[in-house]
């Protein structure tokens, strides 16, 4: 228990998918006006996340692994298809994203609209396919998988929450014409990443 | 006073619309509003009649920054006297050995004149280059886009040294203080805008950019000439001490008292946790800082501290560390006194000010404690603090909403 415990500390702050990694920057950046919309887009990226994650550890363990076909006969045995990765994948992410923004239209019409484009666009979010892929990379076995992809999703949604508060309150500033819009937003990623960085080597 | 009243009036044409100099009218404002009561009156709409205004709150935390000047001046100067003793060194080489000969004070550990004379050649060398520095910043910022230079900087300006060590190289004090205050402030709009105390952020920057001089864990005791003079701050020294043998190796080096009243190495002004008291009762008193973000921190701190000191560890000598000891090692009076405070980054609400101070506390331990790549932890906390706080009084606001719904709806 202790394991998954430190693995979710570990996914939600210091391997935090927006600020340490700096994944799916363009949503991230696009989507964090205010806190209200951040925090829907959030909980949809941590249901995707929290749903592909695990459903493509299934896919790696027995399909795509060098030899996880051993258990349809021996003649599978030696097969290797992981460069069918990337395709599966992100196969796994669009279906998933189509059955996610089906329901929210049906059950929130209000956050489907607020979400509009970038909703859709959740299926290209390099933090989904990051986190998929990281999730390969350290070789997480099947639980494993599942506390990180849900701990990669609330990491990323805290990140986009705690930008939209910043950037509410960047309303009120007076920031020079040349620097409005994008540029100050990433001067301030950059700084709230430099305050992130308070996690940075902490042993789990 | 009237000579300067006279000087600035005659040249006060040269400097309004149509003068020669108007881009520079920031500064002329400056120097005439430091001196002499404004004759200005509100312009907008509202009209608060409070004698309490950004000056004066201003001017009252550098006041109560000053017995932290005095112990950043006196107790480095203790220290570098102490190593020379103890290294038998006579005399200081370059221009501070000189400074010290002219004056005649002379580098007597027990002689409180030599202490301040010796410690004020290296806290003012910082403190002047920080000042020029970050007020040319300010000034090119207020020149250009036509705001004031207000008295924030004179704060930042004041807390910024104190939170370096005595032996930082100018250039990067100076770097430092560009990058607080350009990059901390100026890039949005200003004193009142920003999101990050600008002070932590240059100390930050300077903090990973230039890890050697900075990381903490090795004293900074200025020793002229004499290199490979180390030894380790007391958060150091039982970061690598041998879990069995925990707290007593720093007890073997420094009394309770000592960290306390502040004589023992580390930055400059953040020594002292008596200094920083002093600074908290005129902060508290004059409503300046907020008694609430203060106990917040403290409780948060205390309490986490306490249930690691509970818990134990076989490997981490940290965790032995008893909570009492927390608040007087490193900078944790200086940050709790004066950067959480800060009333421009800290939560505005009421309730957000108790969860503010109280996550700033457990992440200071838990950076201190559990983290090892960093010995000290409260200017990361303080800055992570920052981070969080819109977003705290964002919900503290919408729970307010709630609630009064509710309460309307009948």
């Amino acid at each position: 228990m202790e394991h998954y415990i430190s693995l979710f500390v570990k996914s939600v702050f210091i391997e935090n998918l927006a600020l340490a990694f700096f994944l799916g920057m363009c949503t991230f950046l696009a989507v964090s006006k205010d806190v209200r919309t951040a925090m829907g887009l959030g909980l949809a990226v941590i249901i995707i996340q929290g749903i592909t994650v695990p459903t493509n550890n299934l896919l790696f363990q027995y399909l795509l692994r060098p030899g996880a076909l051993a258990w349809a006969g021996e003649q599978y045995a030696e097969l290797d298809l992981s460069f069918l990765g990337l395709i599966t994948y992100i196969g796994v992410i669009a279906a998933m994203v189509q059955i996610l923004e089906m329901a929210l239209d049906r059950y929130f019409p209000r956050l489907y609209h607020t979400l509009g484009i970038f909703l859709p666009l959740i299926t290209v979010n390099c933090a989904i396919l990051g986190g998929t892929l990281l999730m390969i990379q350290n070789e997480y076995n099947f639980p494993e998988a599942v506390t990180y992809g849900f701990g990669s999703g609330v990491g990323w949604a805290m990140a986009i929450t705690v930008l939209a508060g910043v950037r509410e309150k960047l309303k009120y500033s007076d920031v020079p014409a040349g620097l409005q819009g994008l540029g100050i937003t990433f001067i301030t990623v950059g700084l709230i990443a430099m305050a992130f960085m308070a996690f940075g080597g902490i042993q789990l | 006073m009237q000579p300067i009243r006279r000087v600035l009036d005659a040249v006060k044409p040269l400097f309004v619309k149509g003068g020669k100099l108007q881009r520079l009218y920031p500064l002329y404002e400056a120097i005439d509003t430091f001196l002499y009561t404004p004759d200005e009156v509100t312009s907008g709409p509202s009209h608060v009649r409070d004698g309490m205004d950004l000056k004066r709150m201003m001017i009252t935390v550098v006041v109560a920054l000053l017995p932290c000047i005095y112990m950043a001046m006196w107790n480095t100067g203790l220290q570098a006297n102490l190593a020379m003793q103890e290294l038998h060194l006579s005399s200081a080489p370059g221009w501070r050995g000189s400074v010290i000969a002219a004056l005649g004070s002379g580098y007597d550990p027990q002689s409180w004149w030599s202490n301040i004379v010796h410690g004020a050649l290296y806290f003012l060398p910082v403190y002047v280059v920080c000042n020029v520095v970050g007020g040319l910043w300010e000034l090119l910022f207020a020149s250009v886009r036509g705001h004031e230079v207000n008295e924030g900087f004179l704060v930042t300006g004041v807390l910024f040294p104190l939170t370096l060590p005595p032996t930082i190289p100018l250039w990067q004090a100076a770097l430092g203080i560009s990058f607080g205050v350009v990059i901390g402030k100026e890039v949005f709009g200003g004193t009142g805008r920003n999101f990050l105390n600008p002070a932590l952020t240059g100390r930050a920057f300077l903090y990973f950019a230039y890890a050697p001089s900075m990381v903490g864990d090795a004293i900074w005791t200025a020793v002229p000439a004499v290199d490979g003079f180390s030894g380790a701050t007391p958060l150091g020294v039982l970061a690598s001490a041998n879990p069995q043998v925990g707290m007593q190796a720093v007890l073997n080096n420094l009394s309770w008292w000592d960290a306390f009243l502040g004589t023992m190495p580390g930055s400059m002004g953040e020594t002292s946790t008596l200094a920083c008291l002093l600074g908290a009762v005129l902060l508290i008193a004059t409503g300046v800082g907020s008694w609430r973000i203060m106990l917040a921190v403290l409780i948060g701190a205390m309490g986490f501290s306490g249930f690691l000191y509970a818990v134990g560890s076989e490997s981490n000598a940290m965790f032995r560390m008893p909570p009492y000891w927390h608040l007087v090692v490193g900078g944790f009076a200086f940050g709790t006194v004066f950067m959480a405070t800060d009333p421009v980054s800290a939560a505005m609400t009421e309730t957000g000010k108790w969860f503010y101070g109280i996550l700033i506390g457990v992440m200071t331990i838990l950076i201190r404690v559990i983290n090892p790549a960093f010995p000290e932890g409260i200017m990361l906390a303080i800055l992570f603090g920052n981070v969080f706080a819109p977003v705290i009084d964002h919900f503290v606001v919408q729970a307010n909403i709630k609630r009064r719904l509710a309460r309307n709806a009948t």
